[in-house]
């Protein structure tokens, strides 16, 4: 039971990463808080959800969602975000709170107000025999797919001069620019970037728990949370954040279920008690 | 308008023409409308029946559901009972008990109405509670299930015809333990419908000698994955997990059942709107072995059921779910208590007892109203879910007859 409790929660800290990478690299970058993301979450599985019942393919609806919503991070970028990056934080703060109810009444005009699903592939829709406990092989995908994209960025940002550019750009953008660093082009792919991993995430939990208005407010203040913790603006935060999120939410649920609802809040405070800025202070 | 205007010039002259001809006519058919409700709330020939329900929000589908059928109960008498024409006036509660409380307001003092239909959801009926009492209103209540609705705050102005949340889930408690089903553990969302439904299914099912292994309350509407407790109800070693969901807490509990492989070491059984027909096509072949209890299942093989249906299909273009039923019955009971008093409704302590001694065969099944907490007598269907021509289907297993509510603190 313990190792079936581990997985869920590493499957949750999974779903929590890649909405947290997406946000934090995005504050870290242009000193945003994008309250928008979750609605690029929710978009995301919406679009994987069409794409899904109209070719019936949840492979084509995993790989175009993510792609679609970058290709709508990249039109909210230069019509919206560009021009408010040394905007006054209330006026970014209102902006991209005014983009979560746009989307939310836009998915509704488009989708309808019900509950829908969408099926995991067959591939992947019967348990799998983890140290002889049956665990959903679908869950473990999901892990999976986290792990990939956490080993990439990482890769690239830490290995590549692509990832020394960006990290360039976060840490010192004036000194970024008189070093012919375009820094422009980065924060447009990294926003774009930001947006489709969030996509990613909208469609990858899609088959688990289903698609329906109201998912994006959901994640939203746990992704807030995972990023505040670990510390805006770093990766190794994000990861760190989502994992201590996901474990304790999961495990609180069944050991503490009196304190369940309270319980990440809890650990947040105590957090920043002790660490104000976050676990990784960039 | 605009698109159609467009559209209409792109082409032709005739077009043009055709589209002023349609504007007229549009124009003409809105007066006409116009004029006809003006001329109808003028008269004190009509029978205005208000509606406490939500049109938006959480519950939308299940407004529009029970509105959809009671107006069809309404059209199948031509509009009119005793010669006199019924006008319906929604309100929306949006499932906020202050909105519905100015709602319930507006529509007592200023539309005047006669008889009020709602609401969906409990607390949303026990803050209107005192108004509707204070202002003798007659309330029928076409879903909200908490017991106290019919128990200590029962009201002669409020009749219940849908169910009580005890009616629905103790009959299961007994039936589960003589099936055979030794221990249970209880699943459901935190709040207070999820626990009446438990306690009542507890209660029975301990008496019957059944024994609960363990009981686990979700954070309500914040729930959505299931994984950290089904893994827990999985290690119970109960004979069968015993919940109540709905909506989208429903499809996702039965689809992450499935995929944890619950339902191969245990039964899964419920409060039938866990497995409802309105969100089955969302939870598809998951939902197969399911056992629930609910007071109406499509597959009923009357008459009036069949009959029903078939109109609603033809009218609406979908199936009515268990919510379309408890909303047609409202309408019939509307029917035909006006009906008995000849259409002589002014005296609303009249019109009251009239609602509660009404008695008809709706499609779920004989209907009578319980003079002592004006809660509905029903009877209770125990299904399995079972694969079908058309998908997943309920089938009925067993039918326990006219099952009345204690209503524990009313005595009317």
């Amino acid at each position: 039971m313990i190792l079936i409790q581990i997985l869920n929660a590493l499957q949750f800290s999974m779903t929590l990463f890649l909405l947290a990478v997406g946000l934090t690299i995005i504050f870290g970058l242009m000193k945003i808080v994008n309250l928008a993301h979750g609605s690029l979450y929710m978009v995301g599985a919406y679009i994987g959800l069409s794409i899904f019942n109209y070719t019936e393919s949840f492979w084509l609806a995993l790989i175009f969602a993510p792609v679609l919503t970058a290709l709508i991070g990249a039109i909210l970028y230069s019509l919206l975000f560009k021009h408010i990056q040394n905007a006054d934080p209330m006026k970014q703060v209102l902006l991209t709170f005014g983009l979560i109810y746009i989307g939310l009444d836009s998915v509704r005009l488009l989708w309808g107000t019900m509950s829908h699903s969408i099926s995991a592939p067959n591939l992947l829709s019967n348990s799998l025999l983890v140290l002889n406990e049956p665990y959903p092989s679908y869950r473990l995908f999901v892990i999976l797919v986290g792990f990939v994209v956490m080993f990439t960025l990482y890769f690239v940002l830490e290995k590549t001069k692509i990832g020394a550019k960006v990290r360039a750009s976060v840490d010192d953008p004036e000194t970024a620019q008189l070093l012919q660093i375009n820094t422009d082009k980065i924060l447009f792919y990294t926003f774009a970037l930001g947006c489709g991993l969030a996509g990613l995430a909208g469609i990858t939990v899609a088959p688990i728990l289903g698609v329906e208005p109201g998912m994006d407010m959901e994640v939203l203040v746990l992704t807030l949370i995972v990023v505040v913790l670990g510390g805006p603006g770093s990766l190794k935060g994000a990861i760190i954040g989502s994992l201590l999120i996901g474990f304790v939410d999961s495990f609180g649920k069944v050991y503490i279920p009196q304190l369940a609802q309270i319980i990440i809040y809890a650990v947040m405070a105590l957090t920043l008690l002790f660490k104000p800025d976050g676990l990784y202070k960039r | 308008m605009n698109k159609e205007c467009i559209t209409y010039y792109k082409y032709n002259a005739l077009g043009a023409i055709m589209y002023i001809k349609k504007i007229i006519l549009k124009i003409s058919f809105i007066s006409l409308i116009l004029f006809n409700s003006v001329s109808i709330s003028n008269s004190a020939d009509t029978i205005k029946v208000g509606t406490l329900l939500p049109y938006s929000g959480v519950y939308t589908v299940l407004g529009e559901e029970i509105t959809n059928a009671m107006i069809l109960a309404f059209d199948e008498v031509g509009n009119s009972i005793s010669g006199k024409n019924i006008e319906v006036i929604k309100g929306d509660t949006e499932v906020k008990p202050n909105i519905a409380l100015q709602k319930a307001r507006k529509l007592i003092s200023s539309n005047k109405v006669d008889i009020l239909v709602g609401p969906v959801s409990s607390s949303v009926a026990l803050a209107v509670r005192n108004l509707v009492v204070q202002s003798k209103t007659p309330l029928i209540i076409p879903n909200a299930g908490a017991n106290v609705l019919t128990g200590e705050k029962c009201s002669k102005f409020i009749t219940r015809i849908s169910f009580s949340n005890h009616q629905i889930n103790a009959p299961m408690g007994t039936w589960l333990a003589k099936s055979g089903i030794k221990s249970a553990f209880l699943l459901a969302p935190d709040y207070a419908a999820g626990k009446e439904m438990m306690k009542a299914f507890k209660t029975n099912f301990e008496e019957a000698g059944g024994e609960i292994l363990g009981e686990e309350y979700t954070p309500f509407r914040k729930t959505k994955d299931f994984g950290p407790y089904l893994a827990r109800v999985k290690n119970s070693g109960a004979d069968a997990v015993y919940v109540f969901y709905a909506g989208g807490e429903a499809i996702n509990f039965i689809k992450q059942a499935k995929s944890f492989g619950l339902g191969e070491v245990m039964k899964l059984t419920g409060a039938g709107w866990t497995t409802s027909p309105l969100f089955i096509p969302a939870q598809k072949e998951a939902a197969i072995g399911f056992i629930g209890s609910l007071n109406y299942v499509p597959s009923i093989n009357t008459e009036e059921n069949k009959a029903f249906i078939k109109a609603y299909k033809d009218k609406f273009g979908r199936a009515p779910s268990e919510f379309a039923v408890q909303g047609y019955d409202s309408g019939k009971v509307i029917i035909k208590a006006i009906e008995s008093l000849s259409g002589n409704i002014k005296d609303k302590d009249k019109l009251a007892e009239a609602i509660s001694s009404v008695s008809i065969i709706g499609p779920r099944g004989p209907l009578t109203i319980d003079p002592r907490t004006n809660n509905v007598i029903q009877n209770i269907y125990i299904f399995e879910v079972v694969n079908g021509d058309q998908g997943p289907e309920l089938k009925v297993l067993d039918t326990i007859e006219a099952v009345k509510s204690p209503g524990e603190g009313c005595n009317l």
